[in-house]
């Protein structure tokens, strides 16, 4: 199977779904001639022309908007955000019109929308570019949201997404653009609201989306080769649809949680989860459901420090060994 | 603003010498619609105590979203803001789902999820009322947008207030407007009053709001909002060029509202003196001048216009009896249309958790 870089995968998808469909278009800043601020659009624009990728000027709300009132029309729009953190200046399109239109219509619009683009912290741009909205976004009913934390999931969910006739925001990483995944070349779809056990395990359940099951993932490697301790990894990989039967077969299963989160803890995906749990499979428990998230302070720039404020697999063993 | 009736040079505009004397009238059956819907709203908002939240009235303005809605082509769509229950009648929509609405019934235009602020009608190309200020501008765009990539010959009506022009968002769509020449056609319904500010103490401008365009190589027009052949007259060549040339233009319009900001105003008699209220009544009515119009025009006896008024009174009493009597959603309803792949229970419907209540 060929092994592909995660940017790879999403520009296969996009790829792939402007050609199948030519209501597709892509639109941001610097996603044509520039080639895309991480290059997830590369080659798009040279294969596609100007109708079907289009550069726009720095006017986040603006081309929000427009593309929202496309798809009221019809169109696909599938929209970069050169960095998710920028999604604030154009909040009132994303919540109030794709978030909230189709509902006060009664049901007679609907807005088959993609957002995507980067969403984390750790690479030293300091906190107004290092936000995980994912959790305020997931907060609207009316939108769906997606993590993908590999190359798989990513190209299987973007394509997902971009079928799929409600708004859908794809948070993707800077972190994991140069990683490398195995990938089919076949056509594949990942449904939303599936989650993916990513490693199997018998004695507690680490759960996480994006890039933090990747810590995950590794913190469960030590668990195994330190500590003797066989620990499940559940990606959810979708927020909004959430897959909550996988989460609690899981902890049914393994009877401890640790949910690990990119997010700042108040408000966060896993406080979701840890509802969820809490309420519904309760009595499965031996230990309190615990969280390790990102440390709450706004995202501190000295590299070194930035390092330990996001979850480490470090602080995810040291978490674990507190209950298990 | 002084706005004062020129309707003579007006008159001889193409758009309005080819009118016939049943569209000339037909023009004010609908403000008398309008007039009457937003009477009998105001009523049912006192007395019924079954309308809840803003109700933001249009009186005062019919000639605006009747003058301008009239030139609408087959192609072309229309956005506005909050204000919206003389665009929503104007394009079609039945005074009883309108009503309904108000209501909060599920027989409402929007099954009473919406409400007065938030009317829809796709069917009629009628893509709302919008309750944040602006909020709508970009919308305007999209679907300006969505006709070019279609190649669609046609256009988008976007209604906003004087108040919406300071937004960041509105300035950024007339930029992307003439940046990317898409046909839409912004039009400021200058009442003046932004809630309980002026004008005045809302703007820097030079002349008037639209002329701001001209920093966007953007074209612009300003004309009075009391007379219908003035608002078609010059709203025609703004959506010529958008369907023939796709060009963006800002149309203002100088027009009043007569009530409060929303029935909840409290303040609605200190910002305004009463005899500046009174002298748009008395001296700017649309409803009135359009009326005197036709007299003289000898297309219009006293006795019809008062037919043409009992029939909107009738509508109007008819939709205050269906809103009464529809039924309300059911507590269920909440649910639905909040994602269209649920409510069609497609397989991507029927995966995962949707809504968190329990
Ligand atoms: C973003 C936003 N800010 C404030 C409000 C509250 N608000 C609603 S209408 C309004 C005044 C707008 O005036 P204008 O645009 O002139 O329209 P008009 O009411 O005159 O029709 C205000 C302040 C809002 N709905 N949205
Ligand atoms: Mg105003």
């Amino acid at each position: 199977m060929p092994v592909i870089t995660y940017r790879k995968a999403l520009n296969d998808a996009l790829a792939e779904e402007l050609a199948r469909d030519e209501n597709v278009f892509i639109i941001g800043e610097e996603v044509a001639q520039y080639n895309g601020a991480y290059k997830v659009t590369e080659g798009l624009w040279q294969r596609f022309g100007d109708k079907r990728v289009l550069d726009t000027p720095i006017t986040e709300a603006a081309f929000v908007g427009l593309s929202i009132g496309a798809s009221m029309l019809g169109l696909r729009p599938v929209v970069e955000l050169m960095f998710w953190s920028f999604a604030f200046v154009a909040y009132d399109q994303i919540v109030n019109n794709a978030g909230c239109i189709r509902y006060m219509s009664g049901g007679q619009i609907h807005l088959p929308l993609v957002i995507r683009g980067p969403a984390n912290g750790g690479t030293n741009v300091g906190a107004t570019h290092s936000h995980t909205p994912e959790s305020i976004l997931a907060n609207n009913p009316g939108v769906k949201v997606a993590c993908p934390a590999t190359a798989y999931d990513a190209k299987g969910l973007m394509k997902t997404a971009i079928r799929d006739d409600d708004p859908v925001f794809v948070m993707e990483n800077t972190l994991l653009y140069g990683e490398t995944w195995e990938v089919p070349e076949e056509e594949y779809l990942i449904p939303l609201g599936v989650a993916d056990v990513k490693r199997e395990g018998a004695d507690l359940s680490l759960i996480a989306h994006g890039r933090a099951t990747v810590t995950s993932l590794k913190a469960a490697e030590i668990l195994a080769h330190e500590h003797n301790i066989r620990a499940e990894v559940v990606d959810l990989r979708s927020i909004r649809p959430l897959d909550e039967e996988t989460i609690l077969r899981s902890v049914r299963k393994t009877h401890r949680a640790v949910l690990v989160d990119e997010n700042k803890p108040f408000g966060a995906v896993s406080a979701q989860i840890a509802a969820i749990i809490q309420e519904k499979a309760f009595d499965d428990l031996d230990a309190p459901v615990l969280r390790v998230c990102t440390l709450d302070a706004p995202a501190i720039y000295s590299p070194p420090l930035e390092k330990i404020q996001l979850p480490t697999p470090e602080r995810i063993v040291e978490k674990v060994l507190s209950i298990a | 603003m002084e706005t004062t009736l020129e309707a003579a040079p007006f008159v001889e505009a193409e758009v309005n010498r080819t009118l016939t004397a049943a569209e000339k009238i037909h023009f004010l059956s609908q403000m008398l619609r309008i007039r009457r819907f937003e009477q009998a709203a105001l009523r049912q908002y006192q007395t019924s105590g079954q309308i809840g939240g803003f109700l933001h009235l249009y009186s005062g303005q019919e000639a605006v979203a009747v003058g301008t809605l009239s030139l609408r082509g087959e192609n072309d769509h229309v956005v506005a803001g909050y204000r919206t229950h003389g665009q929503a009648l104007a394009m079609g929509m039945t005074m009883n789902e309108c009503m309904a609405e108000l209501f909060g019934r599920a027989t409402g235009c929007s099954k009473g999820k919406g409400g007065s602020m938030h009317f829809f009608a796709p069917d009629k190309n009628y893509w709302g009322g919008h309750g944040i200020v602006a909020g709508q501008t970009p919308l305007g765009l999209g679907l300006a947008f969505a006709l070019k990539y279609k190649g669609i010959k046609g256009c988008c009506l976007c209604y906003l207030g004087d108040g919406a022009v300071n937004q960041g968002v509105y300035q950024a769509s007339l930029n992307l407007a003439s940046l990317w020449s898409l046909p839409v056609v912004y039009i400021i319904e200058n009442n003046q009053y932004s809630m309980g500010t002026s004008e005045e103490r809302s703007s820097a401008f030079r002349g008037c709001l639209a002329a701001r365009a001209e920093a966007y190589d953007m074209a612009w027009d300003r004309c009075s909002g009391e007379n219908i052949y003035e608002v078609r007259a010059k709203t025609w060549p703004a959506l010529q060029r958008a369907r023939e040339e796709s060009r963006p233009t800002v149309l203002e319009i100088a027009t009043y509202r007569y009530y409060g900001h929303s029935v909840a105003d409290a303040n609605a008699k200190k910002y305004r003196r009463p005899e500046e209220i009174e002298k748009y009544r008395t001296l700017h009515d649309p409803i009135q001048l359009w009326q005197k119009q036709l007299y003289a025009e000898g297309i219009l006896t006293e006795a019809q216009a008062a037919e043409l008024d009992a029939a909107a009174a009738a509508e109007v009493a008819e939709s205050v009896r269906f809103a009464r009597e529809s039924p309300l959603p059911a507590p269920a309803d909440i649910f639905s249309d909040v994602y269209v792949e649920v409510d069609r229970q497609t397989p991507a419907g029927r995966t995962g958790k949707f809504f968190f209540n329990d």
